[in-house]
């Protein structure tokens, strides 16, 4: 493990400088993103092979005690995360291809990308909060550049304020960070996991309320999440799938460490309000919107919430719960924004006005976009019923009624506001008309966006088949974050 | 010594989150620089009391060396952030003469499509202003 873990977050970044050095050669840089992504999926594979068969495992890079050295820690959840994670960026770099466009063809458009995937794997391994602080800015950095890579007045209108506020998130992780190296002297998960323990209660909670504001921010909870539906409708569409499958999750999974590792059980009650107003103000601004790539954004809220209610209601029940939602929601959400990638493509637009009968154009191409819809209102036998199905049963034993109630009400308005597309841009008159001379169909124009769109809902699909033992390894998953103390000895060793 | 270093901090908090509720790009990011540096100057204070240099082989009271390892890696991220954002004021500037950060545009068409809704049917041209085509959808 010693080799292997480093090496997702090693190999991207070696792609990065190549790709930097092949700078303006569109074919070398792709090579390089395609090469360096394979060897990366490849050894997150492997990782979560060997975290399955020998538990939890650490390594302290250059070799240095683990007190005072940069600590990569994967356990199951990391491991799992982490290749859902590869294996996203990995096929939308496939879509990205098909898509070609003025954003793929860019120079930095490679280097960045690579960036993003280097810091997302950072993140997930990450065994120390500084470390965690550093593969956010790496990540964020990367997404700055994408968001804003063609430069049009729209996208540097939403950029400034996506920049602006993910700077302001930076700078409250970074006093937390410093507030709680000064508190307990140390900046390591691990060792953290027992030093606030001992602290005084007051000072614990502030601790604790400052991590998840910051990371509430980047997981676009409820008063928080206001910048999400601005900034990412506007980015290029493979761009804005990978920020709606991953970045917020990535936000999601450090309010599951800070909760479980280092401040197990503080803030039941105010994640409980925060997860039904998450789902709810989530779900309402979906309906009020005309646009497609809003509709699905204002739904990433919405879902964030199930995962917070998960996490909020805590036990290993409903925490395999939100660990087998985040692994529906990834693929999920992905797809719906390459479905929405390829319409646009192909009609110009994603304003349900604008667009509609793509029924009557192809079939198989409304299924592509029914199956997540489906799954992601909840509706069996898709993975969406199967997580919520979870969360509702975790949410029963532990006697939460209220947050029950609001969930089973929003992924009511998930239907409704899914239903809204569905009838908008898939019934009706075929709009905009085909031009003469082109293929009426949606698929077979452009094999490779379809192919890894195709590839990315049968991986949703996958999800709901093999649900059963995908759950059991989620429940194990769970019970390593409810006891810590096989992470605490994978990082000393003893 | 620490009690300067934490007014220092405050008022470098202040002074910063102040500059960044301003619309003004330009103001915001010198108050980010303010606000990163006193960050960095929190991360010192962490630190504890000032002590020799943490040499191997030095005996005495030493300093904690990792907040300071800790302050060089974010003096390098805010550097960087701070020049992304100056070429992001630089490139708002070239294209409408102006450097505020605007309220999401869409969000306000659809609150008044809603209103217009309530009144009577959104006409055309309303549906025309709502979906301007932009450069990508044109050149792919």
């Amino acid at each position: 493990m010693r080799v292997l873990l480093p090496l997702p977050v090693a190999v991207p970044l070696i792609g990065m400088a190549a790709s930097l050095l092949a700078f303006r050669h569109r074919r070398a840089q792709r090579a390089i993103s395609s090469v360096a992504l394979v060897i990366t999926l490849l050894a997150s594979i492997a990782i979560l092979v060997n975290v399955t068969r020998v538990g939890t495992a650490a390594t302290n890079l250059g070799g240095w005690p683990a007190d005072i050295s940069i600590v990569l820690v994967a356990d199951r959840l990391a491991a799992l995360m982490l290749l859902l994670g590869v294996a996203m960026t990995s096929l939308v770099l496939v879509f990205a291809f098909g898509q070609g466009g003025t954003d793929e063809a860019s120079p930095f458009y490679h280097p960045a990308y690579l960036a993003l995937a280097a810091g997302i794997s950072l993140a997930f391994l990450s065994g120390d909060l500084f470390n965690l602080f550093v593969a956010f800015e790496l990540l964020l950095m990367a997404s700055y550049v994408l968001v804003t890579l063609e430069g049009n007045d729209e996208q540097i209108r939403s950029g400034t304020t996506y920049v602006v506020l993910n700077i302001i998130e930076s700078v409250l992780l970074l006093s937390a960070v410093g507030f709680i190296f000064a508190a307990t002297g140390t900046v390591s998960m691990a060792e953290l996991a027992s030093r606030l323990a001992e602290l005084p209660e007051g000072l614990r909670v502030g601790l604790n309320l400052l991590l998840l504001l910051a990371f509430g921010m980047k997981a676009a909870v409820f008063p928080l999440f206001f910048w999400l539906p601005d900034s990412y409708p506007t980015a290029p569409s493979p761009v804005a799938a990978i920020f709606a499958g991953l970045l917020t999750k990535i936000g999601v999974y450090a309010m599951i460490r800070t909760e479980t590792l280092l401040f197990p059980g503080g803030q039941q009650t105010l994640l409980l309000v925060i997860a039904g107003f998450t789902m709810i103000v989530g779900v309402l601004g979906a309906i009020a919107q005309a646009d497609m790539k809003r509709i699905i954004s204002f739904h990433i809220i919405s879902q964030i919430g199930y995962m917070v209610m998960g996490l909020a209601i805590g036990g290993p029940a409903a925490l395999a719960a939100t660990v087998f939602y985040m692994l529906h929601h990834i693929p999920t959400k992905t797809s719906l924004f390459l479905v929405e990638g390829i319409i646009e493509r192909r009609t110009g637009t994603s304003n349900l006005d604008r667009v509609s009968g793509l029924l009557h154009r192809s079939g198989p191409f409304a299924l592509l976009f029914l199956i997540p819809a489906l799954s992601l209102a909840g509706i069996p036998p898709f993975s969406g019923f199967v997580g919520k199905f979870a969360l509702v049963t975790a949410g029963f034993e532990a006697k939460q009624w209220a947050i029950v109630g609001v969930s089973l009400l929003a992924s009511l308005l998930t239907l409704v506001s899914m239903t809204k597309i569905w009838v908008g841009a898939f019934w009706g008159k075929v709009e905009p008309a085909v031009p003469v001379g082109q293929p009426v169909g949606i698929l077979r124009s452009n094999k490779l966006m379809s192919a890894a769109t195709i590839a990315v809902v049968g991986s949703s699909v996958c999800i709901a088949v093999f649900a059963g033992p995908l759950y059991s390894f989620c429940e194990s998953a769970a019970r390593e974050l409810v006891d810590p103390s096989a992470y605490v000895r994978a990082v000393f060793g003893r | 010594m620490s009690l300067a270093l934490s007014i220092l901090t405050g008022l470098l908090f202040a002074s910063g989150l102040y500059l960044m509720t301003h619309r003004s790009l330009t103001r915001i990011i010198i108050g980010f620089g303010l606000l990163g540096n006193g960050v960095n100057l929190l991360l010192l204070i962490t630190g504890g009391p000032p002590g020799e240099a943490p040499i191997l082989g030095r005996t005495g009271e030493l300093a904690d060396s990792l907040p300071q390892a800790l302050i060089l890696t974010s003096i390098v991220i805010g550097f960087a952030l701070v020049s992304f954002m100056l070429a992001l004021a630089w490139r708002s500037w070239t294209i409408d003469g102006s450097d505020d950060v605007e309220d999401d545009v869409e969000d306000r068409r659809v609150a008044r499509a809603v209103r217009r809704a309530e009144s009577d049917r959104p006409r055309d041209e309303d549906l025309e202003s709502m979906d301007p085509p932009s450069p990508r959808q044109s050149t792919s």
